[in-house]
């Protein structure tokens, strides 16, 4: 066993002293209930995502069938033949 | 769907307390050794314990054979290290005189058994830092440096009581 390890097992043994410490009771009850708090958050933040994702498609497929950006514009630049 | 949610809740729940009751002590006790605190009088220390295991209990259906233990601390050391430039000097315990990263130090890499690497990934310093921070803090604890410093011996009860004359 070195010296440094020797050291170490000093300050191990130091930080153990006291072992494990009582845990209050209410501890768990406090975690738990910050911990739904966090989960609906969640929950909350996942859904309006998504309805958000619903509005941009819905409003894309609206805009898409009124203005039909794949149809050929008709020519402005060629006059009409009228005469021959 | 509804009934398949319960389930899960009450799964969760179950094995969320299991967890607690294995783990909680051993993470307080650590926990109070970051903050300085006694054991007992120990708010700061709840405080981040809890804040911790609610992270925990949040994401416990994802956990996908993670350690929640792994994770519990992790998240504790995090919101440690996050808080600490606050209030840089503990008043009690082992580690009263050393600053909160070589407290952060000591206890990740001697109570809790974490790896030189694993530790220095943890804190986002490199692993020669984390090997002096860790000798220097080594040698701080076992050599009170001056005043009536309590003897090598029996130093876990002199601090206690350096620390109850300061506050007043």
């Amino acid at each position: 066993m070195s010296q440094q390890e020797r050291r170490e097992a000093a300050v191990r043994r130091l930080l153990d002293a006291g072992g494990p410490a009582p845990v209050p009771h209410d501890l768990h009850t406090d975690a738990v209930r910050r911990g739904a708090v966090l989960l609906r958050r969640r929950t909350v933040l996942r859904r309006l995502g998504w309805l958000l994702l619903l509005a941009a498609v819905l409003a894309f497929a609206v805009w898409a069938a009124d203005a039909q950006p794949w149809t050929e514009p008709p020519s402005r630049t060629t006059p009409p033949l009228t005469r021959w | 769907m509804r009934e398949r949610q319960a389930v899960q809740q009450a799964r969760r729940a179950r094995e969320f307390e299991a967890f607690v009751a294995g783990a909680a002590g051993r993470l307080l006790h650590a926990a109070t050794l970051l903050t300085g605190e006694r054991p007992g009088a120990d708010p700061r220390a709840r405080a981040l314990l809890t804040g911790a295991l609610a992270t925990t209990y949040a994401s416990w259906d994802r956990l996908r054979g993670e350690d929640p233990y792994d994770r519990t601390r992790t998240a504790l050391v995090v919101r440690f290290a996050r808080s600490a430039w606050r209030r840089p000097r503990a008043h009690e315990g082992p580690l009263a005189r050393l600053s909160p990263q070589e407290r952060l130090v000591l206890v990740l890499r001697l109570y809790e058994g974490v790896a030189e690497e694993q530790a220095a990934a943890l804190l986002g310093l490199p692993v020669e830092r984390v090997r002096a921070l860790s000798a220097r803090a080594v040698a701080a604890v076992l050599r009170p440096p001056r005043g009536p410093a309590p003897s090598p011996a029996q130093p876990p009860a002199a601090p206690t009581a350096l620390g109850k004359a300061a506050p007043s």
